[in-house]
Parts: structure tokens; sequence; C-alpha cells
């Protein structure tokens, strides 16, 4: 009888074998990384309608997040400033600049700047500021280096294996309440020690329960 | 040696399992030539029908992709309604295949031989039906993926503790395990087909029967291989409808909450399976001439494990109507006197009539060898068994702790022909199988010959060597 396949076949089976093996190894890297928010979600920077600079209000200038995000510490919502808000030191300063147009616009007319939301979080997962920002968790922790940013972008996935892993050991990255608002904060040396007290005395549990987020 | 070959002569003295004085060249004949002919009409006219089955049970998922669950007649007490039942019918089904193959292998029944391709077959398209329900029955379906433990940015995990979950790992091992089993079985047929074929169809089963050339060395690893995997295959003939009845078992809904299910359920997904059998080999050994291979004593033999089992499932019935009353919990006391006299008491009366008193008549040994006779009750047993899971999972359900919270369950349109569309799906699939694959395990057949034993040509080539306890002492003492 003939042969069928020539000789070079032999090889097919150990071939298939290896290939289906690289190609399960790939598959599971490409979907780990690409299909994960740290590639889809973070470093997302949309075009704001004002070229308004993070850096040099908060990094140059030192204002204080809370100076315009004025709900952070009261409600689930922080807000994004009125225009009244900007005016109140673009009245006197830099009237003139091209770049503030469209705040004074606003100004004049009533109509409020349509701001892009940035930090999205689906429907279905509940967040408060107000009880993150009350038990030492900073805003830098969740938003990154915005004193850096000249536009601001996603620092962190935001996913919720992320949320997960500070719930689970919160002593990793609480601060003093005083620090939630700083920048790059120096967490010192003691800060695991510090935080487990903390967690003790202030009765810290960040709960992991489904109904937590989802309700 | 002369008891080891006294042995063989009672062995030879059953009723031979092949009729019709086959030789090896008959039986690849009959087998092979289904697959190599021109494609018959009635084929196209069979498989046209099952493939619009198909089509509706695709549209009817679509459908329900689009509107959600409330397409399906599901209601608050009754939230596991047809794709249950359905899942449960079709597992149960693909029993029996597995059992053929694999216990009935270890047992050395040979009369498997005859069957068992078929009946895998049967086994693993079943499940691939069944497997359906699952999958469309979540709701979110996009969300289906967390049936599986596969790490994700949610840093979520299937809840280990449920039952449900048992069952995916469950109900996916059997399939891939059958699968290989049903595979494995089918290289040397493939290798036959092969050989008997030209062109691009002898590269296809060149490429499937990886180089089986029929040596010695692969009879022997074929041989292993297939024992072990028959070792595999065995306890999870018994494991995946014991985990399927966990789903309820494990819960503590009155008419659920029953000890008793495992055993139960693993006989009655048997009884199932072999009705399934017959009511698919009754057709096809006529329509293919296979009838001398698939014979009425291998019929028989099938229509006996249907008895059996059937009393099993019969005798769970009544045990768990016993423990019901000797329990004493009022509320499991209702739960199967509702099933009796209750709004479904219709549904719970087909099941006992279509399982427990149909199979019956197989006491009789000319019904049990009658083919139009077990044809119609094989019907009835698939419907019972179907009816059995209905009253298990909507009757228990409709009626639990709250006379507050009763209800009654009809399904909709879109639940009726998304079951009738899971025919359309087996169906294609079994038409395939006999289109292109051998639908006998031919290479066993012959295994099971007489002329297949390595005696029978001795002795003074009479053809008939180990036949004759006889002939073997005569020619020892010529020696």
């Amino acid at each position: 009888m003939p042969q069928i396949f020539s000789r070079k076949v032999n090889s097919l089976p150990t071939l298939t074998l290896l290939g289906t093996l690289a190609g399960g190894v790939f598959a599971v890297l490409f979907v780990w990384y690409y299909f994960s928010p740290k590639f889809t979600d973070v470093g997302y920077a949309p075009q704001q309608p004002v070229e308004y600079s993070h850096r040099l209000h908060v990094g140059q200038l030192g204002l204080d997040c809370q100076y315009c995000h004025t709900n952070v510490k009261n409600a689930n919502h922080s807000n994004v400033p009125a225009t009244q808000t900007c005016m109140n030191c673009h009245s006197q300063v830099r009237t003139e600049s091209l770049k503030l147009l469209p705040v004074r616009e606003s100004w004049a007319t009533g109509e409020p700047i349509e701001w892009i939301k940035v930090h999205k979080l689906p429907d279905y997962a509940n967040f408060s500021h107000s009880v993150h920002t009350n038990n030492g968790v900073g805003c830098e922790s969740c938003h990154g280096r915005i004193d850096q940013m000249e536009i601001v972008a996603q620092a962190q996935p935001l996913s919720m294996s992320w949320c997960i892993d500070c719930h689970r050991s919160p002593e990793q990255f609480l601060r003093p309440n005083s620090e939630i608002t700083t920048m790059g904060y120096d967490y010192p040396e003691d800060f695991l020690t510090a935080n487990l007290a903390r967690i003790v005395s202030e009765d810290i549990q960040p709960p992991t329960n489904c109904s937590a987020c989802h309700y | 040696m002369d008891k080891t070959l006294a042995h063989l002569a009672d062995f030879h003295d059953e009723a031979p399992l092949v009729k019709g004085n086959l030789t090896f060249h008959d039986i690849t004949e009959i087998v092979s030539s289904h697959t190599e002919k021109k494609t018959p009409l009635q084929w196209y006219g069979a498989f046209g029908l099952a493939l619009s089955g198909l089509m509706l049970m695709i549209v009817m998922i679509a459908y329900l992709f689009w509107n959600g669950t409330g397409v399906w007649g599901l209601n608050n007490p009754v939230g596991w309604g047809f794709a249950i039942v359905n899942f449960v019918f079709w597992v149960g089904i693909g029993h029996a295949g597995t059992l053929i193959s694999a216990i009935l292998f270890l047992f050395r029944q040979q009369w498997r031989t005859a069957i068992n391709r078929s009946a895998e077959a049967m086994t693993l398209f079943a499940v691939v039906c069944a497997l359906v329900f699952p999958g469309i029955h979540v709701g979110r379906v996009w969300a289906a993926y967390w049936m599986l433990p596969i790490p994700n940015q949610m840093g979520m995990w299937p809840q280990f503790k449920s039952p449900l979950l048992w069952d995916v790992f469950a109900v996916s091992t059997y399939f891939t395990v059958s699968a290989a089993f049903w595979y494995v079985g089918l290289i040397p047929d493939l290798a036959s087909l092969r050989d008997r074929a030209t062109g691009l169809r002898r590269k296809v089963f060149g490429v499937l029967a990886m180089g089986w050339t029929g040596a010695n060395r692969h009879w022997r690893n074929y041989e292993k291989a297939y024992l072990l995997l028959a070792a595999l295959c065995t306890p999870l003939v018994l494991s995946v409808h014991s985990v399927v009845s966990f789903d309820f078992a494990v819960s503590i809904v009155p008419g659920w909450h029953t000890t008793i299910f495992p055993p139960y359920f693993v006989a009655g997904a048997i009884f199932s399976g072999f009705a399934m059998v017959i009511t698919l080999m009754v057709v096809a050994r006529k329509v293919y001439n296979v009838e001398n291979i698939i014979t009425i004593d291998h019929l028989e033999k099938m229509n006996i494990v249907i008895l059996v089992t059937g009393s099993m499932v019969g005798f769970a019935y009544i045990t768990e109507f016993f423990i019901a009353w000797y329990s004493g919990v009022q509320y499991e006391q209702y739960a199967f006197t509702n099933r009796m006299f209750g709004p479904y008491a219709w549904a719970y009366w087909t099941m006992m009539t279509c399982n427990l008193f149909f199979p019956q008549f197989f006491w009789i040994k000319k019904l049990r060898r009658s083919i139009p006779f077990m044809f119609a009750i094989s019907i009835f047993v698939n419907v019972g068994m179907w009816f059995e899971r209905f009253v298990i999972t909507v009757v228990s359900l409709h009626r639990d702790y709250l006379p507050s919270a009763w209800d009654y369950y009809t399904p909709t349109w879109v639940d009726v022909l998304t079951f009738v569309g899971t025919f359309g799906l087996f169906f294609t699939l079994f038409l395939l199988f006999l289109r292109f694959l051998p639908m006998v395990a031919a290479s066993e057949v012959k295994g099971v010959l007489p002329e297949a034993d390595p005696h029978f040509y001795d002795h003074e080539g009479d053809g008939h060597g180990a036949d004759h306890t006889l002939g073997v002492a005569k020619s020892k003492t010529a020696h």
C-alpha cells in the first residue's frame, strides 16, 4: 500500500501539540493583558472643553483639591466645580486669556461648561467618596498624581479586583485623614503598625460582600 | 489446559452475536459502504427536517437573548422551568453510551460491540443538547463564563460550595472523557475507511486514523488505552447524574431534599438512555441493513436493562412516597400528596404510567422481542422520563412552604419550541454521524465472531477447533 503522506508529516503531531501549547499560553497572556482594564481603561484622557491644567493649579499654585471639588468629604458624589468657582479668581486674574474664553462665555450666558467625566464606574457599582475620604483613603490612591497631569488621565484600572485588593488589606493603603488631599504622600516607616492600630481603634471594616457596592 | 479449552467451549455454545454467517469482509462492507455510497435522497430529507429543527432552536435562543428570560414561563416560586427539565432530560439520555461502552466492557459483555459506537455517539450529542441549557438559562448570557473558574478583573471565583458548579465540572468532564473514548474506539475503523478510500477522503481519514496500520504494537497500545479509558469512564457514569441530582438534593425544598436522589437519578438516566438507544437503533438497523449485526437478541438485552432500571426507578418513586409519610414532616407529605392529587396530577400520573407500568410488559419474552412493541415502549419511556424531571423540578417548586407564594407554571411557546429545537440539534448531529462515520464498531464486532478465536482453524481445519472438546481430547491422545 503506497504511503498517503510524505515523511515530513511525521513531525506534524509534535508540531500540533507544541502549537496548541504555545497557542494556549499566548491566548492566556493576550487576554490577561489586553482584555484587562489596566490596558483598556488606564490612560483614558479625553480633551476637555477648557484646557484646564491640574499641574499648574495643584502642582505649582498649590490649590487644595477641595477648593473646587467641595463635596468630596460630604457626599457620595464628588462634584466638578461650577463656573462661579473659576471666576472667583479669573474675574481678576488673566481676564483676557483666550484659553479662558469658554469660561467667560459660560459665566455670561449661564450655560454650564460641559466637562467630560474621566473616572467612570458602572451604574451597578455604588461608590461613596465621603466614606473613603473620611476613613483614610487619599485622593491620590485612586486618581494618581493629579498635580503632575496637564490633562487628567485615569491612573488606576478601577476594576473590581482593584477595589477588592484594598478592601481586603486596607492597612497597605490608608493614611491619616489630615493627609487625604496630599499629593505624593510619603508613607512613614511605621505606617503599617499605625494603620493596623487605627483599623482596630476606629473599627474600619471595608466590606467585601456583594451588596456592599451592588445594591 | 483442558479446563481452559472446556471453558472456551462453553463460551462458544452461546448463541452467536452476529447472525447471517457474516465473514470479516462482509462486516467491513456492510459498515463502510454506508459512508461511501452516494448520499441517499431519504438522508437529505431527514437531514433537512433535523436542520430546520436546529434552526428553530437557534432562532428561539436568539429571541431569548434579545428579550431576556421573561419570554419563558418562569414565575416567582417556579424559577427553574423547562431549561432545567430539558438539561436533566438530555444529560440522562447521555448515560447509556458510556454505560454500554465502559461498564459493559469491563464486565466482558460482548454483545455491547454491536451498539457501542452509535450509543456513544448518541451520548455525546445528547450531552451537547444538555449543555445548551445551562448556557442560555443564566439570563445575562454575556456573563456565562462566570460559571468557569477563570481569573478575571473582578477578582471573583465561582461559588465552590454550590452543586451547580460541581455540575459544570461533572458534565464537562463527562463530555471530554466520552469524546476521547469514542474517538479512540473509532481509530481502527477510521483506518479501514482510509484504506478503502481515494483522493481527499483518503487524506481526511488518514489524518483521523493517526497512522494506524493494524500492527501488533498498535493493537496492544489501543487495547491498553481503551481499557484505561473504560476504567476512567466507569466512575463518571455514576458520578455525573449523582452530581446532577445534587442540584436538587442539596437544597431544602420539599420533594428535592432527598438522600435517595443520586442512585435514583443514575438508574433513571440509564433507563432513559437505553430507551433512546432502542428508539434510534430500531430505525437505524433497518434503514442501514445492519439487522444481522444489531440483532433482535441485542435489542432484547437492552429491553431487559430497561425493565430492570425502570423497576428501580419505580421502586425509588415508592420509597420517596413512603419516606415522606414515615418522616412525619408535613411539608414533605404535602409535596407528595400534591404530586398525586394537586394541579399537576396529570404530569405525575403520566410519569408513573410511562416509567413504572409500561416497561413491566418486558417480563413477557414475546413482547420484548417484538420490534413495534419495544419501539412504542421506548417512546413511552422517553416521555415518562421527561415528565419525571418536570415533576421533580416544577411540581416541587410551585407549592413550597408558604401558600401565599404558590403559583402555577405554564411553559410559553418559546419554552416548547426551544425544547423541540434541541431534537433538531440532536438529530442533525446524529445524521451527520450516520452519514460519515462507521455506525458499528466493525473491528470490535469482528473480535466477537467465532472466527476471531485463535483456535478456530485448529484441528484438521474443520473450522470448529475449540468448539468440540471431544476433538481436543482426541488430538491430545493422538500426540
